[in-house]
């Protein structure tokens, strides 16, 4: 999960990492309270999920807390990059006298952590990695070890900090690790950390990622989800525990493994180019496909108006394809008048010819079998035309 | 000969006692492996009937491998508990250690898979991987073993269905050992390690190797395959039709602005001259291709 910035800047401060008053708004009105009580100078700063905030306008400064709601009124609402905004984060002025780069992420490609420490702050930092490689220090963190503080100093050196500032960036160095090991972060980057005229380091803006298989031990972790701008499929979905990715096709997928539901994806995209129709959303239903689950994963599907077929495409592995079929003709028993599209079904695998026998033997007028993926996608594709 | 296991391999189950693990054992133990025994703390010297054999159950894997010769190990432990559990098998310094549980926090499993390369005494497959098997001779995990039986191809895939697919596809071929390497950011046994293995393994005539968006493990197959493989490799990724920043059921399948893209992955490997099939069938058909040329 990514947090807003608002929730990464409270999380900082939670685990003493040095941050500026911020407060979150979703009116004009709560925009100028908030910068009334940090003393009127603030920053209005667009809450979404997305990179190159400012360029699209959605980062002001306000002078006083009548132009803050003023600033606010204009930026909520705003679209940047499909993102609507809905709320602004109220964030305390200060002059910055120098920009740095400090984080830690999962390391996928080496299998542990890596801090990254840059005196080149402010700006994209692939754009440093790319043009300036020198400026920004990359060191891999045993998962096992941590940080300690003579790590952290060496970091600090090799990011090239100058020398009045060192002592503080190692210091927000391990209070970052220390909050990126307690709360399961994957990502925890701060950027700018700057330095203000009075000499102080701090994080004016952070990204955070958590991660979500860690959720059982992070019960206040709930709290930072964002149902607001969920979609309310994925949001339906997500209730009863499917895995569901909205996408903007008309052919609604269901199959069972999270693998073999993207590569229907992409048969179904090509099948489709001919048709002009694309998948409808990802849904894996894992290896159980009971009945009941089949019957959730078809009324979320049919519930999205832009579906106009659905493609089941299962292969049996440990669930038996007879099993499956069950399922298939039971959830439509479920569903009853809510099931109105075609439902095109591929069988392969364990107790494939019993399945398609049930199948076959039910002959419900929605259900059409077609023996192979790629045949089966071909047919969904064209009926979605229709 | 096969990769990473054979059929004088010996297997403890963690996790033996819970459901999932008893279901589990089962199967493979009906498979032909030589399961020898489960471990589930708190249980030891309990047993369990399996497949009408008496399986004991001890409280640790030391415990358990000092009784019984185990050499490798299936983990069906619960997330909360899958890093205690590595870790004892790390501990016992079991050469093979088959991780199942999906779910594992990544913190867990850096901190294990660390443990594991600093003890160097023990390769682990997955997490959140359907495990191994060399058909007519060991099953380690949850695949199924009907599918196909003993062959001369070597299949190695991040996915748990898309592997079975693959068999099926090539099931008149058969397998020499399909390997599930996992679908999570962080993994133990990777494409490069099963590619190496396959190259080296003399009943292994050619590689099938199916990725998936998100991170560059498969672009650094294709430097791998470029130095070190001379069997033919056909390839599948999965997911070109992945949008951006969504992840797709896998913790780790996600596209991250431009990079980990299935495109991007399919033209790395058609540069070191993999041939990369558009769908599951069609890069079956390539692999029956170069098959039926070698033995025509």
């Amino acid at each position: 999960m990514d947090l807003f910035e608002y929730q990464a800047r409270d999380l900082f401060e939670s685990h003493s990492v040095p941050v500026l008053g911020g407060a979150v708004a979703y009116t004009p009105e709560e925009a100028e309270a908030a910068a009334e009580s940090m003393g009127g100078r603030v920053v209005v700063k667009a809450q979404v999920k997305v990179g190159g905030r400012g360029k699209a306008g959605g980062v002001k400064l306000a002078e006083s807390a009548s132009d803050a709601r003023a600033k606010a009124a204009a930026i909520l609402g705003m679209d940047i990059k499909g993102h609507t905004v809905n709320k602004v984060m109220i964030a305390q002025a200060a002059p910055i006298e120098a920009e740095y780069y400090l984080a830690i992420l999962l390391d996928r490609a080496n299998r542990n952590f890596l801090v990254m420490a840059s005196v080149a702050g402010g700006m994209e930092i692939e754009e440093v990695a790319h043009k300036t490689p020198e400026k920004l220090a990359r060191i891999g963190i045993d998962p096992n070890i941590g940080i300690s503080k003579e790590k952290a100093r060496e970091i600090v050196l090799a990011g090239q900090f100058p020398v009045d500032v060192v002592d503080q960036v190692v210091d927000v160095l391990l209070k970052l690790w220390a909050a990126f090991v307690a709360e399961d972060a994957t990502l925890m980057e701060i950027n700018p950390l700057v330095k203000t005229s009075d000499g102080k380091v701090v994080a004016l803006d952070g990204k955070v990622t958590l991660d979500d298989s860690a959720d059982f031990r992070h019960p206040g972790h709930e709290a930072l989800i964002d149902h607001a701008s969920a979609n309310p499929l994925e949001a339906a979905a997500k209730a009863k525990n499917l895995n569901y990715v909205k996408l903007d096709g008309q052919v609604g997928i269901i199959g069972n493994g999270a693998g073999l539901v993207m590569s229907t994806l992409d048969v179904v995209a090509y099948a489709g180019e001919k048709f002009s129709v694309k998948p409808a959303n990802f849904l894996d239903i894992g290896g159980g496909a009971s009945a009941q689950v089949m019957a959730d994963g078809l009324g979320i599907i049919l519930g999205d108006p832009d579906v106009r077929s659905v493609f089941v495409n299962v292969f049996g592995g440990i669930t038996a394809c007879d099993a499956v079929a069950n399922g298939i003709v039971q959830a439509l028993e479920m569903l009853g008048d809510k099931a109105t599209k075609p439902i095109v079904v591929r069988l392969d695998g364990n107790n494939v010819l019993e399945g398609r026998r049930i199948l076959n033997e039910a002959a419900h007028p929605l259900i059409q079998q077609v023996d192979t993926m790629d045949g089966a996608a071909a047919r969904a594709a064209e009926l979605a035309a229709k | 000969m096969a990769i990473f296991v054979n059929e004088n391999t010996k297997v403890l189950v963690q996790g033996m006692t819970g459901s999932e693990g008893t279901k589990h054992t089962a199967r493979m133990a009906k498979s032909g492996t030589k399961i020898v025994g489960g471990v589930t703390p708190g249980k030891g010297g309990q047993s369990v009937e399996i497949e009408g054999v008496t399986l004991p159950v001890f409280n640790n894997v030391t415990e358990a491998v000092a009784a019984t010769g185990a050499n490798a190990s299936v983990v069906f432990v619960p997330p909360k508990f899958a890093k205690a559990a590595v870790i004892d098998a790390i501990d016992a310094k079991l050469p093979l250690v088959v991780v199942i549980t999906e779910g594992i926090p990544v913190h867990d499993s850096a901190a294990f898979y660390a443990y594991a390369v600093a003890k160097g005494t023990t390769r682990l497959v997955g997490p959140n991987c359907p495990g191994l098997i060399s058909p007519g001779k060991s099953n380690l995990g949850i695949i199924p073993a009907d599918i196909t039986g003993p062959g001369r191809i070597g299949l190695v895939s991040k996915s748990g269905t898309l592997t079975y697919q693959m068999m099926y596809e090539l099931r008149d071929f058969g397998i020499s050992t399909a390997v599930g390497i996992g679908g999570d950011p962080i993994i133990g046994t990777t494409h490069i390690d099963c590619l190496r293995a396959f190259q080296d393994d003399p009943d292994t005539d050619a590689i099938v190797m199916i990725g998936e968006i998100g991170g560059d493990a498969e672009e650094r197959a294709a430097a791998f395959i470029a130095e070190y493989v001379t069997k033919p490799v056909v390839g599948y990724v999965a997911g070109f039709t992945a949008p951006e920043g969504k992840t797709m059921g896998h913790a780790g399948a996600i596209v991250s602005g431009s990079s980990g893209t299935a495109a991007a992955k399919q033209s790395a490997l058609e540069a070191v001259g993999v041939s990369v099939g558009k769908t599951p069938s069609e890069a079956a058909q390539l692999m029956r291709t170069i098959l039926n040329n070698k033995k025509g």
